[in-house]
C-alpha cells in the first residue's frame, strides 16, 4: 500500500507541470502545492485546492495575467507567479 | 468608541462570520435594522459593526464580523475574526453561507463548529443557488451538523423571521444546539481525540470547551496557536513533543504534510455531508456566466466594453446631474446640482434681513455656514447617482472582472486589479466622487501593502469637492478649450497617481507578499433596494463631511479672514486691507516665498491653506479674498474678476488648478486614512507627500509653460 502510494506520486511528478502554465480550457487535478511560503500555502489549502481537486483554467486576462481557474462550483483568479507554485497533472480532454 | 468586552448587564451577543461576499452585511442589516454603530477595532484597519435587536423584550447585541476564508489568521480581517470568535463570552454564533457556492463556504464552518458553540446556519442566497440547479434537503443538512439551518434571501429580506426565531430558540436552550464535530477519518480523528484529551485536563475552566479546535489548529500547523497555548498550559515542553510526534504519524501515514491533509480531510466532510443533502439539476446560470465572460473578458473586445462602461458611466453621472435640466423649479427648468444650489441661495437670502444691522453675523451666516457647506452639499446628486452606478454595477459582478482585466497593468504600478475601483470612485473617472469613500473600498483588499498604497495614491484623483474650482477658473480663463482643459487634468491625475504607486511600492512601503485572489461571482441582476442602501451608506459620508468637518473649517477659515488682527485694526480701515493683516492673509503672505516659484501670491495661498481643511472652501476663499460675495449664483461674477485683474493669465490658472488637484489631501481623508490604517504615520505621510508632488508637477507645468510661452 504504502509502496503503491509513493510509486504513483512518482508517477504524477513525471507528468507533472505549473498550474501557470496550461492552456486556457485545460482541466487538470491538483498534485500538490510545492514551495512557497506557509502563508500561501495555508491560503490556497483554506480556498479548496487541496491535492485531488479538479480544477479548470477557464481563461486568461487581456494582458495574460491572471488567469481564472474553476474548482469546487467557483471561479478564482490567480496571477501566474502565485500559481506556478502549484503542480498538476493535465488530463486528457473529456467532454462533462 | 469605547469598547467594553463585557456589559455589566449582560446582553446576549451573537456575531455573524462567513466568506467575504457571502451576503453577510445585508443579513445583519436585515436583523439589526437601522440600530447600528459603525466603528474600528482599535489599532487595525478592520471595521467593527455592531447592531441590536429586541425580541421579547431582550436586547440582543449582534457584531458582524469582517469576511473571511478561514481561522488561519494572516490578515487583519482573519486575526480580529479569530479573536471574537474565541472569545469566551460569544453566546451564538451565527455562520452565513453562500448556498451558490457550498463547498467553500462550508469550509469556514468545519472549523467553527469545533468550538463547541450554539452555532446556527444561514444559508443565504438561496434563490440563487436554486437558478443554478442547486437543490438542497435543508433537514438533512441540520441533522448532519446538529444545527438549526435556515434558508434566506438577505437582499430581498426573506427569511429573516425564521432566523431571528432560531436565534432566540438557541440562546435560551444553548446545551440543546451543539453542533456535531468535523470528522477527520479515523486516524486523525484519534490523533485529535488524544491531544484534545491532553488539552483539557490543561487548560482553565472557561476554555476547556476550545482543546478540540486547539488540537485541529496545532495539526495544521498553526504557529498562532502555539504562541497562544504557551501561557496557558504549564507542560508546555512535553505539549510540543507530543504534537511532533503526532504530527509526524500523521505525515508518515498519509504521506502528506499534516496541514494538507487537515484541510483534505474538512474537504472530504464536506462533500460526504453534501453527497447527503444536495441534488443537482442542470442550471442556467453557470452558463450565462460563461458566455458573458467570453465576451468581457475577451482579449480584445473585453478592454473596450471597460473603456466604454467607465466612459457611459461619466457621461450618465455627468449628464443626469450637472448638464440636463429637468428639474421643474420656480426659477424654471434646473439640474439636480442646480437646484441644491438654487435651494441654498434662496437659504441665504433669508438671512439678508441681518446684512445692515449685523454685517458680522450676516457674513458668518451666508459666508461661513451656507456658502461652504452648501458648496458640499450641492455635489449630493452627483456623488449619490455615481455612487448608485458604482454600487449596481459591483452587485452585477462586473466589478470583480474590472479588478481581473486590470491587474496586470496595475501591477506594473505596485497597485493590484481592485485599486481600479478604488480610483474611480474617488473620482477616477473624472466627474467627481470622494476619496472618503475611495479609501474605504480598499477594505476589500487582504494584501496590506497593496492597500496603504492605493490609499496614498487615491487623493490625486479629481473628487467632487475639486470641481468647482476647475469650475471657476475654465470660466475665467479656457472657456473655448473646456474638454481640453478637463481631458489634461484627468490625464495629469492618472499619471501622478501611477507613477507615484510605483516609487511607493519600490521605495517606500514594505510589506509581505501574501498571495493575490480575486474570486469572480457568477452575474446576477442586483437587487435595487440593496443597491441603494450601499449608495446611500457611501453618500451619507460625504454628508457627514460636511455637516461637521467643513462646517467647522469654513467657521474658523471665515473668523480668520473675517477678523483682523488687533495690531492692525486701528490703523487700517478698507476692508481688503483687513485680509490682508487678518491670521490667514499674515500666513499666506509668509509663504509667498516659495509659492511664487509656482506664480501664486498670498492671495491664492490663504484660499490654499483653507482647502487643505477641505477643497470645498477654495471658491468661497477666493471669493472673500478678492472682496466678493460668495453666494454660488456670483461666481461667475468672480472669475470675471479674475479673468480682468492684471495679476492673473492662462498658465497661472492651469497650474493653480493642476495643485488643487494634487495637493494635500483635506482632512476627512486623513482621518479616514488614520482610522483605516490605525497609525498616524501614513496620513502625516500622505500630507507631505502630495503636497510635495504637486509643487514639483506645479512647477514643472508653470516653467515648462513659461519657456514655451503658453498662457502667459
Amino acid at each position: 500500500m504504502e509502496k503503491r502510494k509513493q510509486l504513483c506520486n512518482m508517477k504524477n511528478l513525471c507528468e507533472a507541470k505549473r498550474l501557470s502554465e496550461l492552456e486556457e480550457g485545460t482541466r487538470a487535478h491538483i498534485i500538490g502545492i510545492r514551495g512557497g511560503p506557509p502563508i500561501y500555502r495555508q491560503r490556497m489549502l483554506d480556498l479548496g485546492l487541496t491535492p485531488g481537486t479538479i480544477i479548470k483554467v477557464s481563461r486568461e486576462a487581456p494582458l495574460g495575467d491572471p488567469i481564472e481557474i474553476e474548482l469546487r462550483g467557483y471561479s478564482l483568479a490567480l496571477r501566474k507567479k502565485d500559481a506556478w507554485h502549484i503542480l498538476v497533472e493535465p488530463l486528457p480532454d473529456n467532454p462533462e | 468608541m469605547a469598547y467594553t468586552r463585557r456589559t455589566p448587564s449582560r446582553q446576549p451577543r451573537v456575531i455573524i462570520v462567513g466568506n467575504p461576499n457571502s451576503g453577510k452585511s445585508s443579513i445583519f442589516n436585515d436583523i439589526t435594522g437601522e440600530f447600528q454603530e459603525v466603528s474600528n477595532y482599535p489599532g487595525v484597519t478592520v471595521e467593527r459593526a455592531v447592531g441590536f435587536f429586541q425580541t421579547d423584550g431582550i436586547k440582543i447585541r449582534v457584531e458582524d464580523l469582517p469576511g473571511i476564508y478561514s481561522l488561519t489568521p494572516y490578515t487583519d480581517e482573519e486575526r480580529i475574526a479569530r479573536e471574537e470568535i474565541l472569545s469566551s463570552d460569544v453566546d451564538l454564533i451565527i455562520n452565513v453561507v453562500d448556498t451558490s457556492n457550498l463547498e467553500r463556504s462550508l469550509y469556514l464552518t468545519t472549523q467553527i463548529v469545533e468550538l463547541g458553540k450554539p452555532f446556527i446556519i444561514v444559508l443565504n442566497m438561496s434563490d440563487l443557488a436554486e437558478k443554478r440547479g442547486i437543490h438542497l434537503n435543508y433537514e438533512r443538512l441540520s441533522c448532519i451538523l446538529n444545527v438549526p439551518v435556515i434558508k434566506t434571501v438577505g437582499n430581498r429580506g426573506e427569511g429573516i423571521k425564521e432566523l431571528e426565531q432560531a436565534i432566540l430558540m438557541c440562546l435560551n436552550e444553548q446545551q440543546k444546539f451543539i453542533p456535531n464535530r468535523t470528522t477527520y477519518g479515523h486516524e486523525v480523528d484519534n490523533v485529535v481525540d488524544s491531544l484534545s484529551d491532553l488539552l483539557t485536563s490543561q487548560l482553565p475552566e472557561d476554555e476547556k470547551g476550545k482543546s478540540r479546535w486547539y488540537a485541529v489548529k496545532l495539526l495544521e500547523k498553526d504557529p498562532q496557536t502555539l504562541d497562544e497555548l504557551k501561557n496557558k498550559v504549564t507542560i508546555f515542553t512535553y505539549l510540543e513533543k507530543e504534537i511532533e510526534k503526532q504530527i509526524n504519524e500523521i505525515e508518515q501515514h498519509e504521506n502528506e504534510d499534516s496541514s494538507v491533509v487537515i484541510a483534505l480531510r474538512r474537504y472530504g466532510f464536506i462533500s460526504g455531508a453534501l453527497r447527503e443533502c444536495v441534488s443537482y439539476t442542470g442550471g442556467l446560470k453557470q452558463n450565462i456566466t460563461e458566455k458573458i465572460d467570453n465576451i468581457v473578458c475577451n482579449r480584445i473586445i473585453g478592454p473596450l466594453i471597460l473603456v466604454g462602461v467607465i466612459g457611459l458611466m461619466f457621461f450618465v453621472v455627468l449628464k443626469t446631474t450637472q448638464e440636463w435640466e429637468w428639474i421643474p423649479f420656480t426659477t424654471g427648468w434646473v439640474s439636480p446640482v442646480g437646484l441644491f444650489e438654487e435651494i441654498f441661495e434662496l437659504t441665504a437670502l433669508l438671512f439678508s434681513f441681518l446684512e445692515k444691522d449685523y454685517p458680522a453675523l450676516h457674513s458668518l451666516i451666508t459666508d461661513g455656514v451656507i456658502g461652504g457647506v452648501g458648496a458640499v452639499l450641492s455635489f449630493i446628486p452627483l456623488i449619490f447617482i455615481l455612487f448608485l452606478l458604482i454600487s449596481w454595477l459591483e452587485d452585477t459582478g462586473y466589478i470583480a472582472r474590472i479588478a481581473f482585466i486590470m491587474d496586470r497593468l496595475m501591477r506594473i504600478f505596485g497597485l493590484q486589479g481592485r485599486s481600479v475601483l478604488a480610483l474611480i470612485i474617488s473620482g477616477g473617472i473624472g466627474a467627481g466622487g470622494c476619496a472618503v469613500p475611495g479609501i474605504l473600498a480598499t477594505r476589500t483588499f487582504q494584501e496590506r501593502k497593496d492597500k496603504i498604497i492605493t490609499m496614498l495614491v487615491v487623493p490625486f484623483m479629481s473628487c467632487g469637492a475639486k470641481l468647482p474650482v476647475y469650475a471657476l477658473l475654465i470660466a475665467a480663463f479656457f472657456q473655448h478649450n473646456r474638454t481640453f482643459i478637463m481631458l489634461t487634468l484627468w490625464v495629469i491625475s492618472w499619471i501622478v497617481a501611477l507613477i507615484s504607486a510605483f516609487i511607493l511600492s519600490r521605495f517606500v512601503i514594505r510589506g509581505e507578499q501574501i498571495p493575490f485572489v480575486l474570486e469572480l461571482p457568477p452575474y446576477h441582476i442586483p437587487v435595487f433596494r440593496s443597491v441603494l442602501r450601499h449608495a446611500w451608506g457611501k453618500t451619507w459620508l460625504y454628508i457627514r463631511k460636511a455637516g461637521t468637518l467643513i462646517l467647522a473649517v469654513n467657521i474658523i477659515m471665515w473668523a480668520l479672514i473675517y477678523i483682523p488682527l488687533p495690531f492692525y485694526n486701528n490703523t487700517q480701515t478698507s476692508e481688503r486691507n483687513s485680509v490682508e493683516h487678518s491670521v490667514a492673509g499674515i500666513i499666506g503672505k509668509a509663504i509667498e516665498p516659495v509659492t511664487k516659484y509656482v506664480g501664486f501670491d498670498w492671495k491664492i495661498n490663504i484660499a490654499l491653506i483653507g482647502g487643505m481643511a477641505a477643497k470645498e472652501v477654495i471658491v468661497g476663499t477666493l471669493g472673500t479674498v478678492y472682496n466678493m460675495e460668495i453666494v454660488d449664483d456670483e461666481q461667475s461674477s468672480l472669475s470675471t474678476v479674475i479673468s480682468n485683474d492684471k495679476d492673473w493669465y492662462p498658465l497661472r490658472a492651469l497650474t493653480l488648478m493642476i495643485f488643487v488637484m494634487l495637493y494635500a489631501p483635506c482632512v476627512a481623508t486623513l482621518v479616514t486614512m488614520w482610522s483605516e490604517t490605525g497609525t498616524i504615520r501614513f496620513p502625516l505621510f500622505s500630507l507631505f507627500f502630495s503636497t510635495t508632488a504637486a509643487f514639483v508637477v506645479s512647477l514643472i507645468v508653470f516653467h515648462i509653460g513659461h519657456l514655451l510661452s503658453f498662457g502667459t
